[in-house]
């Protein structure tokens, strides 16, 4: 038990203590914390947008090229791997112009997040009674404050938990921008593996802290998800 | 067909490893671990893994009697697989390092090369002191990725494949490419505006690690290294993908 508890110790000040090896984990986690933040933002209200005009169009026929657009970005984003789409903005779309790393993964990652994001806001927006939007109208609301001040609130809380799932995904996606050279937390854990050649400790790291991060972000979700419930009656 | 022969040889080499377990049963095969990216020493051409490691990986097979099997996987994860008995050998053009032998043994080296700068053609970098307070491409895990950390306010990006770092360059998203000098010479060939730079970053050896309790392949393996050498058919070998200048 102790000669285990001595290879511990010495595993965990060969892996994280010895060179200042930790800071490839803080560095890391700083980097997937902005990634994953700046592209979830940018993924909602990429999809808001798509949301808003693809139902727009299922319910009045209007938005015929707006629609078509949208429906290209989706058929496009989704029918691609998300680490495809990465190398390709990073090598091809931003090759001969000299960008920030960290701008080139929030627009990989919040494009492709943005039409998940699409199809989940749209589903709730579906989801409510059209006799909800018949009596905005009624009451004499144009179609866009219909949507903006009676159905958006009522589809948003239907929602939440598969956008939550959405978020969660997106936060372990980013740890595939190491393809980029970016050193996120995966990253930082491949690299001290490359310095000491340990297969687990390093792995287990990062597996727990992504862990917390995904227990944190449940625990946000779910009491926004009570929060907006107080308004059922 | 390539993956169902890789397979296959996946699967023979987990069956053979598990009878070995048994203890009675004996060893067919000789399982090598490589990064097949990094020409001339291995690459893929077609559905085969060739290159200078592979070609002396088949001669060392031949000579002991074993069947041998490739395995392509991360240069960083290489040490790993023969530490938990997934490889018996890595030939990846792998230096002797000081941490490395903490962790394998190293063969007698079978090679001698350099670490090398690449850069731009008409780039203000002409030698490798020039580097200090530059962005500098890696391969993650490589000596170059190890030997760049210690250059003066420098950024390194450490990048999963060689090319991908030659890339960057060539997109001027890093300044310079440290790697070593056969790989250097094949990727400035084929991209037109690089140049490697005259003084070299450091010179090294090129060895084969084997897990630290294998020591009995580890001897087979420098006896036949050293059979090898004598006969004359591992300088035939290197000479073959390396023309001399």
């Amino acid at each position: 038990m102790s000669d285990w508890l001595k290879d511990f110790a010495h595993d965990f000040y060969l892996n994280f203590i010895k060179d200042d090896r930790w800071l490839y984990i803080t560095r890391g986690l700083r980097t997937t914390v902005l990634i994953t933040v700046f592209a979830l933002i940018l993924g909602v209200v990429l999809g808001f947008i798509v949301a808003i005009i693809r139902s727009a169009h299922d319910k009045t026929g209007k938005l015929k090229i707006a629609n078509f657009i949208c429906r290209v970005y989706l058929t496009v984003i989704r029918g691609t791997p998300v680490v495809v789409q990465l190398l390709i903005i990073y090598y091809g779309i931003f090759a001969s112009v000299t960008i920030n790393k960290m701008i080139v993964a929030v627009i990989a990652f919040g494009v492709n997040s943005g039409a998940y994001v699409a199809e989940i806001v749209r589903s709730g927006i579906m989801s409510i009674d059209k006799g909800q939007l018949e009596a905005g109208r009624s009451l004499g609301f144009s179609y866009a404050q219909t949507m903006v001040y009676i159905i958006l609130p009522q589809a948003f809380k239907n929602v939440l938990p598969a956008l939550g799932n959405e978020f969660i995904v997106l936060l372990k996606e980013t740890s595939i921008s190491g393809y980029i050279a970016m050193e996120d937390l995966t990253k930082g854990g491949d690299i001290i593996r490359s310095r000491t050649f340990d297969a687990m400790m390093p792995l287990l790291a990062v597996a727990a802290i992504y862990l917390t991060m995904v227990i944190l972000l449940e625990f946000l979700v779910g009491k926004l998800e009570r929060r907006l419930r107080n308004s059922d009656h | 067909m390539k993956l169902g022969k890789i397979f296959c040889g996946v699967l023979a080499a987990v069956m053979t490893l598990s009878i070995a377990g048994c203890g009675e049963e004996k060893k067919t095969t000789l399982v090598m671990a490589t990064n097949a990216e990094f020409p001339p020493y291995e690459y893929r051409e077609g559905d085969q893994i060739v290159g200078i490691d592979a070609e002396i990986a088949q001669a060392i097979a031949d000579d002991l009697g074993l069947e041998l099997v490739i395995e392509d996987m991360a240069f960083d994860s290489l040490i790993a697989a023969v530490q938990s008995g997934k490889a018996d050998m890595v030939l990846a053009g792998m230096t002797v390092r000081e941490d490395r032998l903490e962790n394998v043994n190293f063969s007698d080296p079978y090679t001698l090369t350099a670490q090398v700068v690449i850069v731009k053609d008409g780039s203000a970098i002409a030698s490798p002191a020039d580097l200090a307070g530059k962005k500098v491409g890696v391969q993650l895990g490589t000596t170059g990725d190890i030997y760049a950390e210690d250059i003066e306010n420098v950024t390194v990006e450490r990048f999963n494949k060689g090319f991908e770092a030659v890339q960057s360059l060539l997109q001027d998203k890093v300044d310079a490419v440290i790697i070593d000098r056969e790989p250097a010479k094949v990727f400035v060939s084929e991209n037109e505006g690089l140049i490697i730079l005259d003084e070299e970053y450091t010179i090294e050896e090129y060895a084969i690690a084997i897990a630290k309790e294998n020591t009995e392949l580890l001897e087979q393996v420098n006896a036949s290294l050293a059979k090898l050498k004598d006969s004359g058919k591992i300088g035939s070998i290197i000479n073959k993908y390396i023309t001399a200048e």
